[in-house]
């Protein structure tokens, strides 16, 4: 049998900088969908059990970068990050494998809020949207999962089928942030 | 435009998705009769005033709303998941 090879949704597209924002793909590793089917807290204890992370509130996620991670991604959902998700989860949660599904970016540096003020239409500053904060929103026409991850940095997910349009849209407002601060 | 998302918050108009009347809740039994039918599939009051309508939170969490706004004003006054609606009806 033939044999294939895996491809990044970004790959031979970044890393690149504009003025202080830099922009990067992430591989977040496997990634399922876990949508709760009976009572939500029946289901955090048995992901905490499991995982060590919880099912996180809306707009919120749990765990950090490195280790298992949940990010809230809708009405009743969430994105278990990192780890493969342990059988007995199936009880609570419809669980649905979508490691190769999404593309996944950082966009981090100084003015990295006012490249994404162009964009989504949330208020992404930190005094409203701290670090564990995460939004489902739009970044332009795209639907995206938006988190903030650390006092510059964002990690942004979209559908892989639209990476390219991620980042020719981050590109264009990082470029017109870059040269409205003469360093472009 | 705005409305408060009862799961993700105060949100642009953009998020969202706009359905119709909330009358679609309201599905007449299968043997209610031609006129109840007909009424829920076709006939809608075009109020100048307070209306209630189907929203989706499509870009945000994905829910399905009732908001309830006035077309004169342009007041929003409720927004709440239709779920929940759903669920006071039975």
């Amino acid at each position: 049998m033939a044999k294939l090879k895996a491809r990044m949704p970004c790959e031979e597209m970044l890393p690149f900088t504009f003025g202080t924002v830099k922009l990067d793909e992430t591989n977040l590793g496997v990634m399922t969908s876990v949508m709760a089917l009976g009572e939500d807290a029946a289901l955090s204890s048995a992901l905490s059990d499991a995982h060590g992370v919880g099912f996180p509130k809306a707009n919120r996620t749990l765990g950090n970068a490195g280790g298992p991670r949940c990010i809230w991604f809708g009405q009743r959902q969430a994105m278990l990050i990192g780890p493969a998700p342990d059988d007995r989860l199936q009880v609570y949660a419809a669980l649905v494998d979508q490691s190769d599904g999404w593309c996944a970016v950082t966009v981090e540096g100084e003015d990295v809020e006012h490249v994404l003020e162009r964009l989504v239409p949330v208020d992404l500053r930190r005094m409203h949207f701290k670090r564990g904060h995460t939004a489902r929103t739009q970044l332009g026409h795209i639907s995206a999962s938006i988190t903030r991850t650390g006092s510059q940095a964002f990690l942004i997910l979209v559908f892989r089928s639209m990476a390219a349009s991620l980042v020719h849209e981050l590109s264009q407002a990082m470029r017109a942030v870059a040269s409205r601060r003469g360093n472009g | 435009m705005r409305l408060d998302c009862p799961i993700c918050g105060n949100r642009d108009r953009r998020e969202f998705y706009y359905q119709g009347d909330a009358v679609m809740l309201e599905r007449p039994a299968p043997d209610a009769g031609a006129a109840a039918w007909d009424g829920y599939l076709h006939l809608r009051a075009n109020l100048a005033g307070e209306t209630r309508d189907l929203w989706q939170h499509e870009a945000g969490c994905g829910a399905w709303l009732v908001v309830t706004r006035n077309t004169v004003t342009h007041a929003i006054h409720t927004v709440e998941l239709a779920s929940a609606v759903k669920e006071a009806l039975r």
